[in-house]
């Protein structure tokens, strides 16, 4: 009889194609080979992109999940190329991306001996993953791939990692894929209560100034249409945090802008004046907040998330409704009155014109000489598509990118929020990128982040993945410069850069590129960028010493916000 | 701060102890003392883990342990919601054996378990006070070693795991 048998190293990749993994993003060496070596003959059923470095493949499937909302898949081998991975799982666990990560490990008779490349990647990770497994037995990589998946994507996603020794790899076992329903310890969508929802509803319902902050729960479970019935019913006025923005049209009537440190005037300030807080998907980072004991302590909260954990936790709820949004939102909305609030919103709209005049014409319409990121932003608007993507990378560039950004519709945010991970964004462009090749893919990013991933311009590269990117130069790293100026007197510590000619850099991986450095040059370098259909780069040199405003400095309230 | 006893209930998984005790660590709360058995309920271990913090902070550390995907269940409680007890173990040497020490023993209700050619191991199981008085006056026996476990507790609102795993 033939011998139905595989390697585990095959059980791998068959486990993922049973999960419709599309791509993986990695990076071989001795640990993961089978399993590189099984790859080989299932090239036309999943597509494995060979980045310059594992910190690229993490973040590339980053970026490819925040945009499919599927699992990211990325794989390294033992030691280092495990070790490399652990900011992107930082990364992802504190913005609930949903990713498998699969590390190659050395032999089970060789665990605990100090082997070559071996390092107890389990244990590095464990308190960074939503769930971690070593694999040791042939028989047990399928169950713990579909197990994996499931935490990965089910509740408050997140990264698993699945550690798989070489022995396992190489042994022969019988493929069987049952993918993984449920575990008994584990209840992602705890069900919605009616009695916390009627409690919401009448809250709301007596509400004179009712506020709605939304975040990436929203987008996370896909609740965009129910959140905009609940708006549109409602009439309450919503502002979102980072990573929810595109969650809601900022064409929508209701729509007054972003929270947080470096967000709108408004949206912060009138924080404290609501009497009704609604948060729909957010946890209250503090850099939303600011100081917690001056926060919208005026107001009942009424939080509807999907974490019990983050009920309470920074802010307490008056009323907490836990449960999906997808699914509370709707009941919400039944109980709600029909409503508006006109002379409220006004309120919001009379601060924005503050905000205009102070800040937005001075960063959209200079008439200084020297370039901002700002009016940089009002071209690439200009030119975009409506689902066009923006991934940035951290620093100043990316609260401007952010702040002047024209977010139309949902999936088009892709940042590293909660963690701050320079370099982040141009591997997740990439993800981004090749999760949707019909759409356009911006990256911007800094001068200083640039150059901790450049490398993956081999990448782009290899895979001609049409990826925009826009280098915003102002040969800082500028947003530590900011605080340098403001809060230590101006004391430029180890922050200004010598940099390299980027330009040649690009071209040296066969970019088609462009760098501006006069206004007049500006909106048709950004025209042609964004109808070119291959790879392009974009530098821009701008004003040295520009800030970013409206700002909240650390330990400030909401109500303390920076004009100038 | 007052004392607490957290109340776990996992699946016996390697790592799950690490992952518990790592979101103890990562708010700077100190583990006073922990055991760990089997439960009632077949494959169910539970995990006692007593620390003296505030209320708001073991409640976010019950909520913490809780999105750990093999932890089934976690409750807190304060010391009168529990009954509890801890074991201890006190080895003294032979020659301080004497009349004195045998009304200690029955004054503490501890009892001998072992009696070896060199020493004698007396036993005593009560909360901590307890035990430690008892530490306090076999030091003028020349007590060698002492060791006492964590507690072990079962909690007195009436509801339980089994009711959580079967709705
Ligand atoms: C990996 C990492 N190291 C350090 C920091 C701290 N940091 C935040 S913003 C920033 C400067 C970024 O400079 P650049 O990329 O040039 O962007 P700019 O602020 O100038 O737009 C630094 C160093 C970080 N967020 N991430
Ligand atoms: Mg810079």
């Amino acid at each position: 009889m033939k011998d139905s048998r595989i390697r585990g190293a095959e059980i791998v990749i068959k486990s993922l194609v049973a999960e419709n993994s599309e791509y993986i993003f990695g990076y071989p060496g001795g640990a993961i080979m089978p399993v590189y070596d099984a790859l080989y003959d299932y090239a036309d059923q999943i597509k494995h992109v060979l980045t310059r470095h594992e910190q690229g493949a993490i973040h590339a499937a980053q970026g490819y999940a925040r945009v499919s909302g599927k699992v990211g898949v990325c794989m390294a081998t033992s030691g280092p190329g495990a070790t490399n991975l652990i900011t992107g799982i930082a990364d992802a666990m504190i913005d609930s991306t949903p990713l498998v990560c699969i590390t190659g490990q050395v032999a089970s008779a060789l665990l605990g001996t100090d082997a070559f490349q071996e390092t107890d990647v389990v244990g590095f990770s464990m308190p960074g993953t939503k769930w971690n497994i070593q694999v040791r037995r042939v028989e047990d990589i399928a169950p713990a791939i579909a197990k994996g998946f499931h935490i990965a994507r089910s509740g408050r996603p997140g990264p698993v990692l699945i550690d798989i020794t070489k022995d396992a790899q190489n042994d022969l076992g019988e493929f069987n894929y049952v993918p993984c329903l449920g575990i008994r310890s584990y209840r992602p969508y705890p069900k919605v209560k009616e009695t916390q929802v009627a409690q919401a509803a009448e809250v709301i319902n007596s509400a004179k100034k009712p506020y709605v902050l939304y975040g990436q729960g929203v987008v996370i479970g896909k609740a965009e249409e129910e959140l905009k019935a609940f708006l549109d019913k409602t009439g309450i006025p919503a502002a979102c945090t980072l990573l929810g923005s595109g969650a809601l049209s900022e064409d929508h009537p209701q729509y007054v802008g972003k929270l947080g440190m470096h967000g709108n005037y408004a949206p912060n300030m009138l924080t404290n004046q609501c009497d009704v807080l609604i948060a729909i998907g957010m946890r209250f980072d503090d850099r939303v907040t600011g100081d917690l004991k001056r926060y919208a302590k005026q107001a009942k909260v009424v939080h509807l998330e999907l974490d019990n954990a983050e009920i309470d936790k920074n802010v307490k709820a008056e009323v907490a409704v836990l449960g999906d949004c997808k699914e509370s939102l709707p009941m919400l909305t039944e109980k709600v009155n029909q409503n508006s609030h006109e002379e409220w919103l006004k309120e919001f709209r009379t601060l924005e014109e503050k905000e205009k005049s102070a800040v937005v014409s001075l960063d959209l319409l200079p008439t200084k000489s020297g370039l901002t990121m700002g009016e940089v932003i009002r071209y690439i608007n200009d030119y975009k598509k409506d689902d066009a993507i923006l991934v940035t990378d951290v620093g100043q560039h990316q609260m401007i990118a952010w702040r002047y950004f024209k977010y139309k519709t949902t999936r088009t945010q892709v940042t590293s929020g909660g963690l701050g991970t320079m370099g982040f964004s141009l591997p997740a462009a990439l993800g981004a990128q090749l999760a949707d090749l019909n759409r356009q893919v911006v990256c911007v990013v800094g001068d200083g982040g640039i150059q901790m991933t450049i490398q993956e311009l081999g990448t782009i590269m290899q895979t001609q993945s049409p990826v925009k990117v826009v280098l915003l130069n102002n040969n800082f790293l500028g947003m530590v410069r900011q605080w340098q100026q403001l809060f230590f007197d101006k004391r430029y510590s180890f922050t200004e850069l010598d940099n390299p000619d980027f330009i040649k850099i690009a071209e040296a991986y066969n970019m088609k590129t462009s760098k501006v450095t006069e206004r007049e040059d500006l909106s048709d370098s950004v025209a042609e960028m964004m109808i070119h259909d291959g790879p392009y780069f974009l530098e821009v040199v701008v004003e040295k010493e520009d800030n970013v405003f409206p700002m909240i400095p650390t330990g400030c309230s909401v109500e303390e916000v920076r004009l100038s | 701060m007052n004392r607490y006893t957290v109340s776990l209930f996992t699946e016996n998984f390697i790592g799950i102890l690490n992952r518990v005790t790592l979101i103890f660590t990562r708010r700077g709360v100190n583990i006073d003392a922990l055991t760990a058995s089997e439960s009632k309920e077949d494959g169910v271990h539970r995990i006692t883990i007593e620390v003296t913090t505030t209320e708001e902070q073991v409640i976010q550390i019950v909520k913490q342990t809780e999105k750990i995907i093999d932890v089934i269940k976690s409750f807190y409680y304060k010391d009168d919601e529990v009954v509890y007890q801890e074991i201890a173990l006190y080895k003294i040497p032979i020659s301080s054996l004497d009349p004195g020490l045998e009304k200690v023993i029955r004054q503490y209700n501890a009892r001998i378990i072992s009696a070896e050619k060199e020493f004698v191991v007396i036993e005593m199981t009560g909360h901590k006070e307890d035990t430690k008085a008892l530490l306090e006056i076999l030091k003028d026996f020349n007590i060698l070693e002492f060791a006492r476990s964590g507690r072990v507790a079962v909690a007195k609102p009436m509801g339980t795991i089994e009711q959580y795993l079967n709705n």
